[in-house]
């Protein structure tokens, strides 16, 4: 079975629960309690899609104003970012179309967008539409869910649909799902994040 | 600040210590008494006050001569009646630095005993006010700020409660213009009102051309510090001296530049007089809470000096091979730390020629590291500036537990590479695996501070030890030793009580006026001896009842057991390492 590297990163504005995404997708465990990141976070996970085995390098990078310069040097060479906004939060959904638009103009031609609405088990305190959030994402050919880290409700499907995605955008005319791709994301990840 | 606010009453009790048994030598300290508390009604300084880098401590040292209280002249009348008053009462001498001075606006405006002073602080108090109006708490706030973060804690006190002004520290951070950054406790939108006023005060000397520098109440010193466009305020009623608050605000200062640099901080405001700058410190006023319990609870700030984990030499000679063996370019400190103390550090040579690491700097990276548990999980990528060693650039950090889910064994490893994160993590691995060869982990967790059982002295309870007679060490990092706190400093109060102690002889010790070698103090519930030599510092504390010449007997055991154990409290000779001049012998980490 073959091994591919998926660089993903996640984006969005802080508070709306990426480091718990990620930490539920990777350790199924939830901290209501957790602190701001700091910087940026890396984990990885492997996940059989199909007869390959795929294996994500997260950069799980920090919300805050002061960390947005580096946002940079995670995004680039992604094969995927997942952009993340609050449903409670009107304002993180204005800052995930920021995030688009510096992806569009900054980031790398072929990346896999997904956005995900977490916390959707707050629907209580909703004021992001889910019909609105979809029609975005549509309009920009996004992959949408919304999630509850805290519930896990759809945090994986996050990731089955990137690596869905994935083959489709890759390299050398080969449309064929799971060959001879591997080495494509990540090498290209390391040659331009590194020294 | 807010002047009604500020009860001259009895918020906390002075410490009473016996006063009978003082050595000599303290004499002086009452002579210092009298003179400062003259001076110590506002501490205007002819300066310049647009200076920024004002290296701490200057000041002070000019403290008793360039002093020049212009303004507020009519107080110090009452300052010596209060002064009586303060006599009166059995305090130690040590303790007059602090309680010295008692008279200030506030409590003037309280006693309404004078008319021109409460003149001078209504005065001061419409100024506020219009500031606010002014240039304070307009600009437009970004919806960033807004974002409630962290779990409930001292934000969400009401500040007009009795029980906010109760506390025994606070520490606020404000801009020039009077915006609030950062309060202990409150939330700074509460706050801005008293934030103002406090700029106001500032501001009002500040056109005079001095630079206010504390003010006393009966029961609270405040102390003020500008850094650049930064006004960092204490108002605390630890009895601390003004100069140990002025190194606490500027711990703060530094935790501030160390996410931002100075550099960052000086152009946003340059670029915008009043901007928000908690938009760029959202989610971090956790680590200056963490920072400003440290302050209080540990004292390897107060001295200035690291603390290291107990370990046998040939364990930590051990694990600082491992670290000195897995290196690759630009890569500048190796920094293993456990329960939140220093394991080994291993320095890049070339750079430490140039600078050393400060205790402070380091200080500051184990508290980032302990006040967040954003690090245990996964590994941490994040700039960070030593401001000590350098207040305008960044380091990248590399962060990540060796022990997860425990969490007790940190390394850091810091490169002065934006891009070094993959290699870096490859120095992880190599760690991490020698580490397991060697069952270092299984050792590394057997390590633990001692008990002062071990020293095997009687009376003595408890000691900090600071040598300066290891030419290396000290040049390259200075150490402190000391055995946990144990019975009957066992209790938090205890233990808070028993630092005051210590904070209040560190001050006599290190007093810019009359500097003292040797003190002997009974308090009433235990003896401490404080003794700087050129080889150390050492203060000590005894039983109440042991004597003066137990007490040196004791000492003279205690420096042979430290010298004894020497290799196995401190590190000894810190290794080096050379990542820069010769890259090609670890280029393999790269890719």
């Amino acid at each position: 079975m073959s091994l591919r590297e998926l660089k993903v990163c996640l984006l969005g504005d802080t508070g709306v629960g990426k480091s718990s995404i990620v930490w539920r997708f990777v350790e199924d465990s939830f901290d209501p309690n957790i602190n701001p990141t700091i910087g940026a976070s890396f984990m990885t996970k492997t996940v059989q899609y199909q007869n390959e085995l795929h294996k994500f390098l997260i950069w799980d990078t920090a919300g805050q104003e002061r960390f947005r310069a580096l946002a940079p040097m995670y995004y680039r060479g992604s094969a995927a970012a997942i952009i993340v906004y609050d449903i409670t939060k009107e304002e993180s959904f204005q800052t995930l179309k920021n995030w688009v638009k510096e992806l569009r103009q900054h980031g790398p031609p072929n990346i896999v967008v997904a956005i995900a609405g977490n916390k959707c088990d707050l629907s209580d305190a909703r004021e992001v539409s889910e019909k609105d959030a979809k029609d975005y994402a549509d309009s920009i050919h996004a992959i949408f869910v919304e999630t509850s880290a805290k519930n896990a409700i759809n945090i994986n499907e996050v990731f089955i649909q990137i690596s869905q995605r994935i083959p489709v955008i890759d390299a050398d005319g080969s449309a064929v799902k799971g060959f001879k791709l591997r080495r494509q994301p990540s090498e290209s990840t390391r040659e331009r994040t590194c020294c | 600040m807010d002047p009604n606010s500020q009860q001259s009453g009895n918020m906390e009790e002075v410490k009473i210590f016996d006063p009978s048994i003082l050595p000599p030598c303290l004499d002086q300290i009452d002579l210092a008494y009298s003179d400062s508390d003259v001076l110590s009604e506002n501490h205007c300084v002819n300066e310049d006050h647009r200076m920024p880098s004002d290296p701490e401590g200057l000041l002070d040292s000019a403290d008793p001569t360039s002093e020049e209280s212009n303004q507020p002249q009519e107080p110090s009348s009452t300052d010596m009646q209060k002064l009586d008053i303060d006599d009166d009462r059995p305090l130690c001498a040590g303790g007059s630095e602090t309680d010295s001075g008692k008279a200030s606006e506030d409590s003037a405006l309280v006693d309404n005993g004078q008319d021109d002073s409460s003149e001078f602080v209504v005065t001061v108090l419409a100024r506020g006010k219009m500031e606010e109006q002014g240039m304070g708490m307009k600009g437009a706030s970004s919806p960033l700020c807004d974002t409630p973060l962290g779990p409930p804690s001292h934000r969400n006190e009401d500040v007009t409660a009795e029980s906010w002004r109760q506390h025994r520290k606070h520490v606020f951070v404000l801009s020039e213009a009077g915006k609030p950054i950062y309060s202990r406790y409150g939330s700074e939108e509460a706050l801005s009102s008293t934030m103002g006023v406090m700029m106001a005060l500032v501001s009002f000397v500040q056109s005079g051309d001095n630079i206010i520098r504390s003010v006393y109440s009966d029961e609270h010193t405040v102390v003020f510090m500008q850094r650049g466009p930064l006004v960092l305020v204490s108002v605390s009623s630890s009895r601390q001296s003004e100069q140990q608050l002025r190194n606490e605000l500027l711990y703060v200062y530094n935790q501030i530049v160390s996410m931002l640099t100075q550099a960052s901080i000086t152009r946003i405001f340059e670029h915008k007089k009043n901007y928000d700058l908690r938009r760029l410190l959202a989610g971090s006023e956790k680590i200056l809470d963490g920072l400003l319990d440290l302050v209080d609870s540990d004292p390897s700030l107060l001295l200035c000096a690291v603390h290291c984990l107990p370990l046998a030499s040939s364990l930590r000679d051990s694990l600082s091979q491992i670290l000195q063996k897995a290196i690759t370019p630009n890569l500048v400190f190796s920094i293993l730390i456990a329960k939140n103390q220093l394991l080994t550090i291993v320095q890049e040579k070339m750079v430490i020629d140039d600078a050393r690491l400060e205790p402070a700097d380091l200080h500051l990276l184990l508290n980032l590291i302990g006040a967040s548990s954003a690090f245990q999980a996964g590994e941490i990528w994040t700039p960070i500036c030593l401001p000590s060693f350098n207040p305008d650039c960044y380091f990248y950090a590399y962060i990540s537990y060796l022990d997860p889910p425990e969490c007790t064994v940190c390394l850091v490893l810091l490169s002065t590479d934006k891009e070094a994160f993959y290699s870096v993590a490859e120095c992880k691995r190599k760690i991490e695996e020698a580490m397991q060869a060697q069952n270092a982990l299984n050792a590394i967790s057997k390590a633990h501070s001692y008990s002062v059982s071990q020293v095997g002295v009687s009376d003595l309870r408890h000691f900090m030890y600071k040598p300066f007679d290891v030419p290396d060490n000290h040049r390259q990092l200075t150490q402190f030793t000391s055995p946990e706190m144990e019975a009957p400093y066992g209790s938090e109060e205890e233990q808070t009580r028993l630092l005051d102690l210590y904070r209040d002889m560190h001050s006599r010790i290190h007093s810019t006026s009359r500097p003292l070698k040797l003190i002997y103090h009974v308090a009433e519930r235990e003896t401490l001896l404080a003794w700087v030599t050129s080889k150390f510092e050492l203060y000590t504390c005894f039983s109440p009842l042991v004597t003066k010449t137990c007490a040196i007997n004791a000492i003279t055991k205690l420096l042979r057991w430290i010298k004894k154990e020497e290799d196995r409290l401190f590190i000894r000779y810190p290794p080096k390492y050379s990542t820069t001049p010769n890259p090609s012998k670890s280029s393999r980490d790269g890719h």
